[in-house]
């Protein structure tokens, strides 16, 4: 036991040493992921942006990736490690290394966090997150405008403010292209269950719904809308593959401009704390190419309304909007604040059933 | 909400339950737990999805998974019959192969389309109002999956093989002492519950998705497992386990979308309660069905 201590402090002071020797030759940037790099969603699409910063970067850096790092004690271990080989800037890419980033950036103060999704800050931890509500936006309108039955369906994972933002402005959205539009939820209490997220679309197609809305991470809704008739759309990745149809279009997560910014502040010697929120017109959001039988129409209003948001002419929380039991909570033309976005747990007025806890 | 899509997707759901637990079922009856069920369902699915693609046949398709989950499980067969490893540590030590070696198999096939079974449409009976598109407009999986646990109950219970598995997993040394070879029963059931657990698995990527995703039974086997407890080890029990299982997931996902308002948690959570029960209830009748010999290995000179 002592042996190992005094090796463990032994290894701790050399890496110490020799951490700031090779800083100053080569910024060397640490990426931790949860899930595998392929998963085809989440993870694969940070990793993607960190190779695209790291092809921007070329030589002029190092870039150390750990993947399928689960959230909790592993991660603290992962991320101590990390700061331990050097590492100038980490990126955690998760909700759940929240914790785990503050705890280890509080012992390695030279060291830079950024954490993805989360609300915590330290002096030398940032926090970066996507509005994907912009995007929901778009496609909740094309969901409107595209079902026959005016029934769409939207499958859920866990209740967080993430995904209750996400409905919220579908539905809002599906009824300005159909006021008749009726939305159901399906919760389902995982992000990734392909067997679950299948029988969902199918429970949700047996109801006469035609158009399904997801918020978990496989393709198998686009799968079984395929086969039986019906439009979906692409999360977090284009899926493409899907296209023209069932796929109408996708919400797509592009970090690949933040991590060159944020990067570009390191080997500039610039970098600062932050809190960030970036939308479709910073480029964190993308829309995917809008297919299928889609009327121009259509298909025009939907890419105006993004070409808005990017600009900042429209925010798909606008006034009036009443929560779900009838209270008044946007006043005409009033626009949702911050705050009160990062903690939604209601629904807005004409969803129905309840939100689980 | 229609009864009638209803049933009809529950029996879609279940099947690939049924399929691994009947398997898995018949392991343990001959005394050997298997808990690498997860395992061999990813591998089925991987490989019986690859093969429809290469082949453009769901039913070669169907082959192949479960011949490649047999295989697979035959490793576990050859260490714990041969070897005499931990039952236990093995069968997650299947679980683990099978996952890792299912993403690598399936690594190209992201975002491929399968062929997929068509429906059958059985003569007569398919027509018969309500009934029809209940019971007899499904693939044929279906009904592989129905006459599989007819044929192992009737396996069991009327043949002398069947009673020689079952004496196998009573108490080995009796059995060995009767001059029957114990390890190879047993290397036959596990090649068996590996096929059965291909099949399941194979139906989940060219059935139910149907596509090919990494980590796509996402416990399922697991499930399997509790559905043999569950039934304490009756074929019968398995078939009524896996549709109470599958019936459970359907009902709350289509409660959900007819806006229903339900307890989610409750319903999800309802089947384990009702394993618990079933526990409570055998163990307190003092007869549990467990085979004599089940988890224990066996060594000729012993």
């Amino acid at each position: 036991m002592k042996r190992r201590t005094l090796l463990a402090s032994a290894a701790m002071g050399l890496a110490l040493a020799a951490a700031p020797a090779f800083a100053q030759d080569k910024p060397k940037i640490g990426f931790v992921y949860v899930g595998p790099v392929n998963d085809g969603g989440w993870s694969q699409h940070h990793h993607e942006s960190a190779m695209k910063m790291k092809e921007h970067f070329g030589d002029q850096i190092e870039l150390i990736e750990q993947e399928s790092v689960p959230e909790g004690a592993d991660a603290e271990r992962v991320l101590t490690q990390m700061a331990l080989s050097g590492a100038d800037l980490i990126f955690t890419t998760s909700f759940g290394y929240m914790d785990p980033t503050i705890n280890v950036a509080a012992k390695f103060p030279d060291v830079k966090f950024e954490h993805a999704t989360g609300y915590k800050t330290a002096d030398n931890v940032s926090a970066y997150s996507a509005r994907f509500y912009e995007g929901r936006a778009v496609t909740g309108y094309l969901a409107g405008a595209m079902t026959k039955s005016n029934k769409i369906g939207y499958i859920g994972s866990f209740p967080i403010p993430e995904v209750i933002r996400g409905i919220n402005s579908s539905f809002l959205h599906a009824k300005k292209a159909n006021p008749d539009v009726e939305m159901s939820v399906v919760w389902l209490s995982t992000w990734f269950d392909p067997a679950k997220e299948a029988d969902a679309t199918q429970a949700l197609l047996d109801q006469g719904v035609d158009v399904v809305l997801a918020h978990t991470d496989s393709t198998a809704p686009l799968s079984v809308l395929e086969k039986a008739g019906g439009y979906g759309f692409g999360q977090a990745a284009d899926m493409y593959d899907y296209a023209p149809e069932p796929r109408l279009s996708s919400i797509i997560d592009d970090w690949a401009p933040y991590y060159i910014d944020r990067v570009q502040a390191i080997v500039d010697g610039t970098w600062e704390s932050h809190n960030v929120w970036q939308g479709i017109g910073d480029g964190m959001v993308g829309i995917g190419e809008i297919t299928g039988p889609v009327p121009e129409d259509v298909k025009a209003t939907a890419e105006q309304m993004k070409a808005d948001i990017a600009a900042g002419d429209y925010h798909p929380f606008t006034g009036p909007i009443n929560k779900q039991d009838g209270s008044a909570w946007l006043a005409e033309g009033e626009v949702a604040e911050d705050g009160v976005l990062a903690g939604m747990d209601f629904y807005v007025e004409g969803l129905t059933g309840e939100i689980p806890n | 909400m229609d009864p009638v899509l209803l049933v009809a997707s529950i029996m879609v759901s279940a099947t690939p339950i049924l399929l691994a637990a009947i398997g898995e079922m018949v392991v343990e009856k001959a005394g050997v737990l298997n808990l690498g069920v997860e395992g061999m369902m990813i591998t089925g699915a991987v490989i019986g999805f690859a093969a429809a693609v290469g082949t453009g046949s769901p039913v070669l398709g169907f082959a192949a998974a479960a011949l490649g989950a047999a295989v697979l499980s035959l490793t576990f067969g050859f260490l714990t019959q041969y070897l005499l490893s931990n039952q236990v540590a093995t069968g997650l030590g299947l679980t683990l192969v099978g996952l890792g070696l299912s993403a690598l198999v399936g690594a190209g096939f992201e975002g491929v389309r399968a062929p997929g079974p068509g429906k059958l449409w059985i003569p007569g009976l398919a027509e018969i109002p309500v009934i029809g598109p209940m019971f007899f407009r499904h693939d044929f999986m279906v009904y592989v999956s129905l006459l599989l646990v007819a044929g192992v109950w009737a396996f069991l219970k009327f043949t002398r093989a069947g009673l020689i598995l079952r004496a196998v997993g009573e108490d080995h040394e009796s059995a060995h002492a009767l001059g029957y070879k114990v390890v190879r029963v047993r290397m036959a059931a596990i090649f068996f519950g590996g096929a059965c657990a291909g099949l399941g698995g194979a139906y989940v990527s060219l059935v139910r998705v149907p596509q090919w995703t990494e980590g796509m039974t996402a416990g399922a086997g697991w499930i399997a497992l509790a559905i043999v407890v569950f039934a304490s080890w009756r074929p019968f029990g398995v078939l009524i386990g896996a549709y109470l299982f599958g019936g459970v997931t359907v009902l709350q996902l289509n409660l959900q979308a007819a806006g229903a308002n339900v307890p989610v948690e409750l319903l999800s959570m309802s089947p384990y309660l009702i394993t618990i029960l079933v526990l409570v209830v055998i163990s307190a009748r003092g007869v549990h069905g467990a085979p004599g010999s089940l988890g224990r290995s066996f060594h000729a000179s012993a």
